[in-house]
């Protein structure tokens, strides 16, 4: 397809240096961690992004923090762009390497530290999967509470790079909330700790300056989460709507009211049926609108809670209300709802779209991304984090028509500035990557980007850590 | 003389920083000037002040999101929201106990200086409900970050920044933030008589129960009795405050007691003493004695706290007590703030940081109020001051030896 979204020239310099460089890295890593060849670097060209995809000059896969110190040493010195990459699965192109790009893969660093269940505190390398924290501590009643639905593959520093969320962090927050600390390395090798297991740490808050950085201040090799104690049950409750705007007024309600839920999430028709085909899990197929909402806590206190929630459900005219009966009911439906996006990518190709409205807007900026879509002559499937008005409207397209890609990007694109236009931002927990940066003009003006940009420069003033993303390619400040 | 200026606008702000950026002339930032006591002494060659940028800006009650100038006083911000059954989560404190200080505390100050109280340690610090800001930078432009929704990764994080700046890289001129409901019910868990120790690992137990534990503290012996009038039981008092639903909270705290019943003897609190109690935790009641005995604010783990105070009394005459889990300590020297000694034990049992929130001119001239931190980080905060402040008029000072 025809790319509208541009990446930075490669550097001449740096390409007609490949063999050099390579031989160079080779030297500086043990065996089996330095890919070079074109059929080793394939897996390495695109992340979940898939429109975009770029062959790097090489990936290597340190095994230490020493290492991943050693190899930034060696690019800052020769001009080398780094790209940091978890596991790939970022939907906005912020693992999408360049032609001159050395990849600094984490995959290897993925071992439990420290597990310290006084101070609730984990200890992990960068590497680690979201899940496998959760996994490791479950058996003493504990859990690391943001959860990505990509959870199963997604790393610990691809969260800290794109402050992720995931269904639960109405009640417990996202990433940026439940990090303590991190060990990184600067551009120029310089190792550094921020934070620790004590809180708040006096001077800048520069931990949470690097959560949400998409590998643009330095590379994150260490982090310290919170752990939390699990509830002692949980579980999700369907409410089907005759419409969409029921059922988004219905989310502001509730929250209006002060009953705040572990997690409100939402689907629309496409979307239900979509993923109701999948996972089987009992999702209604004659609504309009489905809201999932959980509570947890004793049976007392989730029967109280759910009473209150009925009853304003009731008032914006729910139809179906359908509670889980068992541990296994309440599994599928997370199932269906975490397989959201898989499920998608089973029948159509999408891009996914990621704004944050105010719960007040939900219902206006439903029913607009409906008309903008419909307008462009494709087909939207919405599916998202409803109490803290994360929308994702997944948009969907044949990847190979080159036509039908250009329309979904600019639906896209139209969604977006919607969601700024009524009170909101571009991106909840995607992150900016390639995907939104040339909107970024349209939530903030120049002086505003001006200032993110010095800042960034404070830590990477030769601007080659993940140097295409995030900040729109012209008016960058010169090093 | 100091020139004092109080604009009443974000231009008026703008204009007087950018004359003073040209002229290199340095300003003091002041909110209410209630926490002026508090971190290095400003030299500054004129004061700016906020106190005219006041007023709540929005306040939407059913989305959970206020703005408000940065002027505008704590106390006029709780009352708005308390009007609507809605509450700062973060439970700032209100220093002018401990500081012997009077005016009016600002909503500006309070994030300038990322104030938090007990229930930090579950439900986040000041920097947490930041949503989004408007400032001026020191080169006088107005730049905005952030916004008014919970979730928000759109470019770097700003407010992050922002938040615990202390007024050294810009002046807030409007900030969001984000409030919850008051929970309908509250009691506290009393279990009498521990030493600091089996606190600690009372206080650990709680947190690891599925019973929601919104306050975590530890009043030893020698403060208990200047709490609530003297009502907590006799002998050392270890408190878990619980909340919510009514019934809820009832049920969470017979378990509780019952989970914690082989440590030692139970009793509870009712909401009013609940409210009462934590407030005056929050404040730092017992050492709000009108003296300038030396102070500090330890931030370490846990389970460091009471090792640390353990090592310290071998030393020298401290009084203490904790909050956060025995985290956060509260540490009155008998005679001298001994910062060398106090410092040291805190990086040789796990690490942390200890802050001198009170003292004597002398001791505060002399002693850098903020830990210091490591080389390459200041080095690094240096950079990201410059950027936001590059002729450094802001504050000199404020943060030395931390940035
Ligand atoms: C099916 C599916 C479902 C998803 N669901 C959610 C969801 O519910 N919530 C959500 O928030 N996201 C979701 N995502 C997006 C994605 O999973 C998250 O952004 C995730 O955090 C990325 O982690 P990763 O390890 O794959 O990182 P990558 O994609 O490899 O990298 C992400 C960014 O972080 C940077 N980075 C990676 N590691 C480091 C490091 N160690 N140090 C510094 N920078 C680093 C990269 O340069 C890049 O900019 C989903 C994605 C898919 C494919
Ligand atoms: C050494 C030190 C220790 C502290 N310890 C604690 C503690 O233990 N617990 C706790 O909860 N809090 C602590 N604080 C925070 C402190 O109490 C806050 O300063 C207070 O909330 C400020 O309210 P105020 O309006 O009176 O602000 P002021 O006292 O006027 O100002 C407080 C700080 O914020 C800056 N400031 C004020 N308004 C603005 C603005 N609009 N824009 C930018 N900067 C501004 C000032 O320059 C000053 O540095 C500490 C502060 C210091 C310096």
């Amino acid at each position: 397809m025809p790319e509208t979204i541009g990446f930075l020239k490669p550097r001449q310099a740096v390409l007609d240096r490949r063999g050099e460089i390579i031989a160079d890295l080779a030297d500086l890593l043990p065996e089996g961690c330095l890919i070079s060849d074109e059929r080793g670097l394939k897996p390495f060209e695109t992340d979940a992004f898939l429109a975009y995809r770029r062959l790097p000059l090489a990936v290597v896969l340190p095994e230490t923090t020493e290492q991943v110190a050693a190899v930034l040493k060696y690019c800052s010195r020769y001009g080398i762009p780094v790209v940091p990459r978890g596991a790939g699965t970022s939907l906005s192109g912020g693992a999408i390497p360049q032609e001159d790009a050395i990849v600094v893969g984490l995959s290897k660093m993925s071992r439990i530290l420290d597990v310290d269940l006084f101070n609730r505190t984990a200890t992990v390398q960068a590497g680690v999967t979201n899940l496998y924290i959760s996994e490791a501590v479950g058996a003493d009643g504990f859990f690391y509470a943001p959860d990505p639905s990509s959870q199963l593959a997604c790393t610990i520093g691809g969260n800290i790079g794109m402050n992720s969320g995931g269904a639960h962090c109405l009640k417990y927050g996202v990433t940026t909330n439940n990090l303590l600390g991190v060990k990184m390395v600067l551009f120029d090798g310089t190792v550094i700790e921020l934070g620790g297991k004590a809180l708040d740490a006096p001077g800048y808050d520069l931990l949470g300056l690097v959560c949400g950085s998409e590998g643009q201040l330095g590379i994150v090799t260490e982090a310290t989460v919170r752990l939390i104690a699990k509830p002692e049950g949980a579980r999700p409750v369907l409410f089907g709507f005759a419409a969409s705007e029921a059922a988004g007024s219905c989310v502001a309600d509730i929250i209006g009211s002060g009953i705040i839920p572990v997690a409100i999430e939402f689907m629309d028709k496409p979307a239900i049926e979509i993923c109701e085909a999948f996972a089987h899990a009992g999702y209604p197929l004659d609504v309009e609108a489905l809201l999932i909402v959980e509570v947890e806590g004793s049976e007392a206190e989730m029967e109280a809670m759910l009473q209150g929630i009925i009853e304003i459900a009731r008032r914006h005219g729910v139809v179906t209300i359908k509670e889980s009966q068992s541990a296994l009911e309440a599994a599928l439906i997370w199932k269906g709802r975490k397989s959201a996006f898989g499920a998608t990518g089973r029948v159509a190709d999408y891009i996914c779209m990621d704004g944050t409205v105010p719960l007040s807007q939900l219902s206006h900026v439903l029913r607009r991304t409906g008309e903008i879509v419909a307008s462009y002559g494709l087909r939207v499937a919405n599916v998202f984090h409803a109490g803290d008005g994360n929308m994702h409207p997944l948009i969907l397209y044949n990847i190979n028509d080159p036509a039908d890609a250009a329309r979904a990007e600019a639906a896209g694109n139209d969604i977006l500035k919607l969601c700024v236009d009524a009170g909101g931002c571009l991106t909840g927990e995607h992150g900016v990557g390639i995907e939104k940066r040339d909107l970024m003009h349209h939530q903030y003006n120049k002086a505003d980007l001006d200032q993110q940009m010095a800042v960034r420069a404070a830590f990477d003033p030769q601007w080659l850590l993940n140097p295409s993303k995030v900040f729109p390619l012209e008016g960058r400040p010169q090093a | 003389m100091i020139v004092h200026f109080e604009p009443a606008s974000e231009e008026g702000i703008a204009s007087v920083v950018r004359s003073a950026a040209a002229e290199r002339v340095t300003l003091a930032i002041v909110g209410g000037g209630t926490r002026s006591g508090l971190g290095n002494p400003v030299r500054a060659d004129r004061t700016l002040s906020t106190r005219r940028l006041s007023g709540i800006v929005t306040y939407n009650p059913a989305e959970m999101t206020m703005s408000a100038l940065a002027g505008t006083p704590l106390a006029e911000v709780e009352a708005a929201l308390a009007a609507k059954g809605q509450m700062l989560s973060f439970e700032p404190m209100d220093h002018r106990g401990i500081l012997g200080t009077t005016g009016e505390p600002t909503i500006g100050g309070t994030f300038a200086a990322n104030v938090s109280g007990p229930r930090r340690y579950v439900a986040g610090a000041a920097r947490d409900s930041l949503l989004g800001v408007r400032f001026v930078n020191g080169r006088g432009e107005l730049i905005k970050a952030g916004g008014r929704v919970m979730k928000n990764v759109t470019g770097l994080d700003l407010v992050k920044l922002m938040a615990g700046s202390y007024g050294t890289l810009g002046i807030l001129t409007e900030v969001t933030f984000k409030v919850l409901p008051v929970p309908p019910a509250a009691a506290t868990v009393v279990v009498e008589g521990l030493n600091d120790a089996q606190a600690a690992a009372v206080m650990a137990e709680a947190m690891a129960q599925p019973v929601e534990v919104s306050g975590a503290a530890h009043l030893p012996e020698s403060v208990r009795g200047r709490f609530i009038d003297g009502a907590l039981p006799e002998g050392a008092a270890t408190v878990l405050r619980l909340e919510g639903l009514a019934a809820s909270v009832e049920m969470r705290a017979e378990k509780l007691a019952a989970a914690l019943s082989r440590f030692g003897s139970a009793s509870k609190l009712d909401a009013g003493q609940t409210k009462a109690l934590w407030a005056e935790i929050r404040d730092v009641k017992p050492y709000a004695d009108g003296t300038a005995r030396p102070l500090w604010r330890l931030s370490v783990p846990p389970s460091a706290g009471q090792q640390l105070v353990a090592a310290l009394r071998l030393q020298t005459g401290v009084d203490a007590f904790y909050d956060w889990q025995g985290g956060l300590v509260w540490l009155r020297m008998e005679a001298e703030a001994e910062a060398e000694l106090v410092r040291r034990y805190v990086r040789a049992l796990g690490g942390g940081h200890a802050t001198l929130v009170r003292a004597d001119g002398e001791a505060r001239a002399r002693i850098p109020a903020f830990e210091p931190q490591a080389p390459a980080v200041a080095q690094l905060a240096e950079r990201v001051r410059a950027s936001f402040d590059p002729a450094r008029i802001f504050n000199p000072g404020r943060l030395a030896a931390v940035a």
